[in-house]
């Protein structure tokens, strides 16, 4: 099977998507703000400092030529500095760990809880603990993440006392686990019912029959048979769910204080510190689009029925 | 080429309409089982005519309790939202900096917030911007969206290649990001700049499922038949294609709606949506939250909170539900 062509193919597909992707971000932040003068605040630059740093960082070029320097720059690694003269990798450098660490912890509890949740509810379907359950996810869905968090942040830190409503700037894993469980709410529940619709439809399967019928054990056709089969559908959503993970972790970070990634992507918005924001944004479309490839690929892989074509 | 995971690369912050396929199927069927069937009305009849999908997703809808309760708090929800003197005598804006923080007093049953607004009066009007934001931008999206998406698909060729490239791109932007990038860089901020930004950045999702609908209703033998009847472009269009493609777009769209109004209050409460004078239940949130001010005074947290998460569920309820009415998967 050819599978290194189809993941040739896909790799060429993608060079398109990213230089469209990157390009409209990249205009929407030096074509419509003007980062020099924001620098100055409120006042009005001096016309000779302003031509400088426009000079210095080619902020006097048309948009293509500046995307296509920045664009070259950051091929070979160099994103730049940010205003105030710190390399941009260097924030990068400490602020992916820290939100690789809360995504981690919540990836965790999604497919833990989740997949038990929706196994439990799949196989009684109808009954009054699947009715509650598909209730329930359908109530942390509507609740914003950001409601979500600050509630949890008021109850469990203020009003309870259970844990520090702040996460110190090392952000280690035990204090990441509150709000590594807010971002993972609303996938959470996704990931319930995701699970459940697929175990539901597996579970009268002629190979479960089967199964049952040679007089394997309940439990046994349940983990070995119908699981298996039926996370195929769970394990792409995954995937998918990085896009959501970034939009959760710029909610999260910002409500406990967490310096990571989405932390300083809304510290660079609001000083209107363009190379952070523009190389920040770079890497989440890389990391966004590269999750797509892998769920299609890894789709491919757990699902015999899909061919390369 | 491999298949497309389900739930077909959901844009961040908007649930994949594939997520809970069935969602509250069985609640609305065990329960409406033990519903007896309303006196005369559409009953199914036996020697009556065959009802239309719409017809019998009505039948359907109207014993759902699910739908039932979202309809009725929608209905109210929108009425404040036009008259909202109807409930809330004052004005959102009069503050009186002196009550800042007060807990509840006679005819200020919520309390004030920092600015000593009369926190009832906020959330009631508040209920106005999130209603309104969330229609226009799904009205928005929903045209758009199957306006290009439906032409790309009936017509194919080059609009089509050139239109599913564009979405590929818009689809690489998680939407949050996009937001924020995008919101931050525009000056003051009114609820239509809100609107386009959602149109703009929410359209190929829209573009994607109407371009599939009438590619596949395009297929139809019956819509064959027309087109060897001599059938022009529009006729097929309109009478052939349309009433088959549109079922999937009223779903997405109507799970959009609620995903549009959290989305608004998110970037409201990260400080690149609503503005003042605009009131927002995202900027209230954020306030309340600004140095955890809510430490002393909670009600100025509660309940906006309580408001925007009732309106969210409430739509995303009624999608559900209009899903599992209009879906002929699960009959």
């Amino acid at each position: 099977m050819p599978v290194g062509r189809y993941v040739i193919r896909r790799l060429l597909q993608m060079i398109p998507v990213f230089i469209g992707t990157t390009f409209l971000i990249f205009v929407m932040v030096y074509a419509v703000g003007d980062p020099v003068n924001a620098m100055f605040g409120d006042r009005a630059p001096d016309p000779a400092t302003a031509a400088q740093l426009r000079a210095e960082f080619n902020l006097d070029k048309p948009v293509w030529q500046q995307y296509l320097l920045y664009m070259g720059h950051i091929f070979t690694g160099d994103f730049g500095n940010a205003f105030n003269g710190q390399p941009v990798t260097e924030l990068m450098g400490t602020a992916f760990p820290i939100t690789l660490r809360l995504a981690v912890i919540a990836i965790v509890f999604e497919v833990i809880v989740g997949i038990v949740l929706g196994v439990v509810t799949g196989l009684r379907r109808g009954r009054p603990v699947d009715s509650s359950v598909l209730m329930l996810t359908l109530v942390v869905i509507s609740v914003p993440t950001f409601v979500t968090g600050t509630l949890a942040q008021y109850l469990l830190g203020v009003k309870w006392g259970w844990i520090q409503p702040a996460v110190s700037p090392e952000a280690p894993a035990d204090e990441l686990i509150l709000p590594g469980l807010v971002l993972a709410l609303l996938s959470l529940a996704y990931v319930t019912r995701l699970t459940r619709t697929s175990i539901a439809e597996n579970s009268r399967a002629d190979y479960v029959r089967t199964a049952l019928a040679k007089g394997l054990p309940r439990s046994r056709v349940t983990v070995r048979h119908l699981l298996r089969n039926s996370l195929i559908p769970v394990v792409t959503f995954l995937g998918t769910d990085v896009g959501n993970l970034m939009a959760g972790a710029l909610v999260t970070e910002r409500i406990f204080n967490i310096q990571g990634v989405g932390f300083q992507l809304w510290q660079g918005i609001v000083r209107q510190n363009s190379p952070t924001v523009v190389g920040f944004v770079t890497i989440l479309v890389i990391v966004f689009l590269l999750a797509n490839l892998f769920v299609d690929l890894l789709y491919a892989v757990l699902d015999p029925r899909i061919r390369y074509a | 080429m491999a298949e497309r995971a389900p739930g077909d690369a959901p844009v961040a912050g908007e649930p994949p309409a594939v997520g809970g396929g069935g969602g509250a199927t069985d609640l609305a069927s065990s329960e409406g089982e033990e519903l007896e069937p309303g006196p005369g009305t559409s009953g199914p009849v036996p020697g009556d005519r065959p009802r239309s999908l719409w017809s019998d997703a009505w039948h359907d809808l109207r014993r759902n309790p699910v739908f039932i309760v979202s309809g009725l708090l929608i209905l109210f929800l929108v009425v404040i939202s036009l008259w909202p003197s109807l409930i809330a005598t004052r004005n959102p804006l009069s503050c009186q900096l002196d009550k800042s923080l007060d807990p509840a007093a006679p005819g200020h049953w919520f309390g004030f917030d920092t600015q000593g607004c009369d926190v009832y009066t906020r959330v009631v009007y508040g209920a106005r911007t999130s209603v309104t934001v969330g229609v226009c931008s799904t009205l928005g999206v929903a045209l758009a969206g199957s306006v290009l998406g439906g032409l790309a698909g009936f017509f194919g060729g080059w609009w089509d290649a050139l239109l599913s490239r564009l979405t590929d791109i818009f689809f690489g932007i998680p939407i949050m990001l996009g937001g924020l990038v995008f919101l931050s860089m525009t000056g003051s901020r009114s609820v239509w700049t809100v609107v386009a930004f959602i149109v703009l950045l929410g359209w190929p999702q829209i573009a994607r499922i109407a371009r599939g609908a009438v590619i596949s209703a395009k297929q139809n033998d019956y819509v064959q038949a027309a087109r060897a009847l001599g059938a022009g472009n529009y006729r097929m269009l309109v009478r052939h294609i349309l009433p088959n493609a549109v079922a999937p777009v009223i779903v997405t769209a109507t799970i959009a709606l609620g995903t549009y109004i959290a989305l608004e209050a998110t970037l409201s409460y990260l400080g690149v949506g609503l503005q003042p004078p605009t009131v927002s239940w995202g900027a209230d949130i954020s306030d309340a939250s600004q140095g955890m001010q809510f430490r002393n005074a909670p009600h100025i947290l509660l309940y906006p909170a309580a408001a925007l998460s009732l309106t969210v569920l409430a739509f995303i309820m009624l999608g559900d539900a209009v899903r599992d009415a209009l879906d002929p998967k699960l009959r």
